[in-house]
């Protein structure tokens, strides 16, 4: 055997660990040259259970008995599911208010479940045999002779079929091959319209009211208090249309009032009321609707990834991934006093798309 | 007649005698030879490692999932048709909803034991998924990939990110206010894939966001397309884990051309067996105790509305840190918008950490040189700069998730949002390097350890005095099993490029491509990358001179 780092891979016949075994609990290094030789596998030292048939009595007891609690485990969620109230709301220290059918008919599922598993588990520890013993590894590459067989009967094949040699049919196939999942990918056409221009426009058009969705009543300048965030819909809107959500998820507007000496961006002033400005709800990062308002700064922060916009200035992005100002709407006063738009948003709300421009 | 017919009578009549049990494995024989799958699988040995369990961790957690899941589609109504809400939860009542929301509700409130079939169904994805992680890491951390493995590790790589959107996917259908709100950051970063983004995200809507249609789309994508293909993929995985036999640590009587361990029956049946049902009543339990996704807490789903401090589920956290992290770059050009700041992330950086995952055994193969066969797995240690790669790659995977949460931490240690973000940004590029660097180091100073052992034998704590006074400690040498066992591995030489001047003094072409190879090399095997191992020589030559304590 020779000596160098590695050389137990090519391990010779005489050092197989059938060979070896027996010298193997030793433990002492004998002669230099082979010293990092494999000693071959140790010998199997024998549990309680094999020598003493009293201990292997006691698991098998221990076994049986995590058996039958499965089988108790059971019962006890039969019970609980034809007992208990599914409302029930139960005190159990220390997870706290929960349901009642629930906790019993988890707790007896899962002990039923662990007594089995625990059980097979203790049985294969104990009871068992726990010799190791080794098997043979084959490498996975074929042998030359089968490689060659395969590599001729392919060729034989590829042969008889004249793939080779017929190109028209070769090429037409594949061309065929190639063509015919187009039929599938055209079939998908009407998962859905094209986009055409439906992402640049929302639900707002000239001389809509601001409608307040609790009340839905339209927001007279007064309703817009100094210091709070108001948020407003388009008239005739209602939950139970079949595009609400759709039309929601566009249109849905904050507002805001800041004494007009503080708003630093001249076309947001002239785009409000008196210093009511009304900013698209939508996050222009990725779609979150916006819900936190700083009133000393005139902050506006997405609760989703902390995109801050300041109000007081354009909608302008100040922190925060998101990538564009909001789009703010122009809002005047009507002729009975309410809030109105005076047109859509002048650009597509919510997060960029690649027609977006 | 023949003889061989004669053969079959007696074949038949010996048969005729045997006991029930074996009659009808006969029959079974018969038509679908049983016999012969049995005699290669039904003794096959099964090395044992607490880490070989994490795998059947994810087959467990997998297999209690395809079953509380059927369950659940026999109760939830995939459907976004809107219904008020009349249930016994009275918060919501009056509510309008979707019929997908509506139905869970039923099931959490109404069906007797459907909320504890939910949980378990969240719960056990999320075991799953937590398995499928870290059994990577185990897989990726020991060299387990190697040849001829290569391709399994590619099957359990399609497996954990087919895993990730079927459960995204699944968190999706209850249609509630949090999951409707990853929805949404879904929609945006769809939206943001040049040229072909817009079309993507109406074709998968069915029209503009939400629209009444991706609740019952990512139904059938979440309980019929990603569970088939999975269930394929991992029946593959198992069959090549069985036909190319279990990878094994080194050890006395273990190498490359065996494996040694206990026979599948009965000792791997009665553990891997009770060990599905100790995860199935752990996860049980779990359910029992633990409220997962109380989606009645959030309730259903407004685009105009949303729930502070939301996460998704923790697979999905790094995609939540990667883009609050990034800056919000947007270019806009000739009529078009190219959101850099969303698409640079989760399209392009995202993507690229698969591939490099996925490909790491062609890779490293690649590096190396090494065509051959491994079966006996690397201690980590002993590839340092895998281990350290592995580690960074870890690290690099916390500082996303931590950047997930960063609102979440800036609250609760009172810091400002936006110092976590700018040190969620450095970290993102520093910390993996450090990982790597100080991971390396920890590697070689455990293989200096491993060689100190190996040549002066075991510390035993016991202090003796010498004749003049010395006090020295007793070291005690290793059996052979031990030292054979820490000086099994291999250490590669890197392969070189050779000269670049031939014999005649002419210039050799070496391509770039072969250049980065060996430098690559040099850095993953050359000096510096592992501590040489003792020699037999050395070993001796120190055994001899200090005689035996
Ligand atoms: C293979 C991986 C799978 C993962 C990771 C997964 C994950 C999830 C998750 C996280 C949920 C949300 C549960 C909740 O409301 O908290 C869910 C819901 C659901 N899953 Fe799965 N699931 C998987 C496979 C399946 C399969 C195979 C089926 C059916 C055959 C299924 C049926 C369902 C149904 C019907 C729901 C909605 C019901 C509800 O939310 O209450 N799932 N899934
Ligand atoms: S959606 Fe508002 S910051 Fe991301």
């Amino acid at each position: 055997m020779s000596s160098e780092p590695g050389s137990h891979e090519d391990m010779s016949e005489d050092n197989l660990p059938s060979e070896r075994a027996h010298d193997a609990h030793h433990g002492a290094v004998a002669v230099a040259g082979d010293a990092f030789a494999d000693p071959g596998l140790p010998a199997h030292l024998p549990r309680r259970q094999d020598l003493d048939e009293q201990a292997a009595k006691h698991s098998e007891r221990v076994v049986a008995g995590l058996f039958v609690l499965s089988m108790l485990a059971t019962i006890g969620f039969i019970a609980s599911y034809v007992t208990l109230k599914p409302g029930k709301i139960v005190y159990i220290f220390p997870v706290g208010h929960v349901s009642a059918l629930n906790f019993a008919l988890g707790l007896t599922l899962g002990l039923a479940l662990f007594c089995i598993g625990a059980g097979a588990v203790h049985w294969a520890r104990t009871l068992m045999s726990d010799v190791e013993t080794p098997a043979e590894r084959h490498p996975i590459e074929a042998s030359p002779e089968v490689r060659a067989q395969v590599i001729a009967d392919f060729k034989q094949g590829a042969a008889e079929s004249q793939f080779g040699r017929r190109k028209l049919i070769r090429n037409t196939m594949f061309g065929a091959m190639a063509m015919v999942p187009l039929s599938g990918l055209v079939l998908l056409r009407d998962l859905g319209p094209l986009p055409g221009k439906s992402l640049r426009t929302t639900a707002w058009r000239k001389g809509m009211t601001l409608i307040n969705p609790n009340t839905n009543l339209p927001l007279r300048p007064e309703d817009i208090t100094t210091g709070s965030l108001t948020f407003a819909q388009p008239p005739g809107l209602s939950e139970d249309d079949d595009d609400f959500q759709d039309v929601i998820a566009k249109a849905a507007l904050m507002i805001v009032r800041i004494e007009p000496d503080e708003i630093k961006d001249k076309r947001e002033l002239d785009w409000g009321h008196q210093g009511i400005v009304a900013f698209s709800k939508i996050c222009t990062h990725v779609g979150c609707p916006i819900s936190l308002y700083e009133q000393q700064t005139h902050h506006v922060l997405c609760p989703c990834h902390q995109s801050t916009f300041d109000l007081a200035d354009g909608g302008r992005v100040i922190f925060g991934p998101a990538g564009h100002a909001l789009p703010q709407l122009r809002i005047s006063v009507n002729g009975s006093g309410y809030l109105e738009a005076l047109g859509d948003f002048a650009e597509p709300v919510g997060p960029s798309f690649w027609e977006r421009g | 007649m023949s003889t061989t017919e004669h053969a079959t009578d007696d074949v038949t009549a010996r048969r005729g005698k045997a006991p029930a049990g074996e009659k009808i494995a006969d029959w079974a024989d018969g038509r679908l030879g049983i016999y012969g799958l049995a005699k290669a699988n039904m003794r096959k040995i099964f090395p044992d490692h607490w880490s070989f369990m994490l795998g059947e961790i994810c087959l467990y957690s997998f297999v209690i999932i395809i079953l509380t899941g059927v369950y659940l589609t026999l109760f939830f109504h995939p459907s976004m048709q809107e219904v008020t809400y009349s249930g016994p939860y009275v918060p919501l009542q009056g509510i309008r909803m979707s019929e997908a929301f509506n139905s869970t509700m039923n099931i959490s409130f109404e069906v007797r034991g459907g909320l504890l079939i939910r949980q378990i169904h969240h719960w056990a994805a999320l075991v799953f998924l937590a398995g499928m992680f870290v059994h990577m890491m185990r897989v990726f951390f020991t060299g387990a990939f190697r040849k001829p493995r290569e391709v399994n590790w590619l099957f359990g790589f399609l497996l954990f990110v087919l895993g990730m959107f079927t459960g995204f996917t699944g968190y999706s259908l209850p249609d509630d206010l949090l999951s409707g709100t990853g929805v949404r950051f879904m929609e945006g970063a769809i939206l943001s894939v040049p040229i072909v983004g817009t079309y993507l995200s109406f074709f998968l809507f069915g029209g503009q966001f939400p629209g009444n249609d991706f609740v019952s789309r990512f139904y059938s994508i979440h309980i019929l397309l990603l569970p088939g293909i999975m269930a394929g993929l991992l029946v593959a995985h198992l069959i090549l884990v069985f036909y190319h036999k279990h990878t094994q640590f080194a050890g006395p009587g273990k190498n490359e051309k065996n494996v040694v361990g206990m026979p599948l029956l009965p000792v791997y049946m009665a553990k891997a067996g009770g060990f599905f049902f100790l995860v199935f009543g752990v996860i049980a339990i779990i359910a029992a105790i633990a409220s997962i996704n109380p989606i009645w807490e959030f309730g259903p789903y407004r685009p105009d509305q949303v729930s502070t401090g939301a996460q998704p589920d923790w697979y999905m956290g790094f995609s939540e840190g990667l883009i609050r992290a990034m800056p919000g770059w947007e270019i806009n050009f000739w009529g078009h918008t190219l959101q850099l700041g969303v698409f640079i992330p989760l399209g392009l950086l995202f993507p690229a950490v698969l591939t490099v995952i996925a490909i790491w055994p062609f890779l490293e193969s690649w590096v190396s040189g090494d065509k051959r066969e491994h079966h006996i797995l690397d201690r980590p240690r002993n590839a340092p700069v895998r281990t350290g790669f592995g580690v960074g790659w870890i690290t690099w995977y916390m500082v996303c998730l931590i950047g997930g949460g960063n609102d979440i931490l800036a609250t609760h240690f009172h810091l400002s949002i936006n110092d976590v973000t700018w040190f969620v940004r450095i970290a993102f590029f520093v910390a993996p390097v450090l990982a790597f660097i100080v991971t390396k180091r920890v590697c070689l100073g455990l293989q200096r350890r491993d060689r100190d052992k190996v040549l002066h034998g075991r510390e035993t704590g016991v202090i003796k005095r010498l004749p003049h006074g010395e006090f020295i400690e007793i070291h005690e040498p290793l059996d052979q099993g031990k030292v054979f066992t820490l000086t099994a591995h291999e250490q590669p030489a890197p392969a070189e490029i050779g000269p670049e001047v031939d014999e005649n003094g002419v210039e050799r072409k070496v391509d770039p491509l072969t250049k980065l190879r060996a430098k690559l090399a040099e850095g993953m095997y050359g000096e510096g990358s592992h501590i040489p191992k003792p020699t037999p020589e050395e070993h001796a030559e120190i055994t001899s001179g200090h005689g035996h304590h």
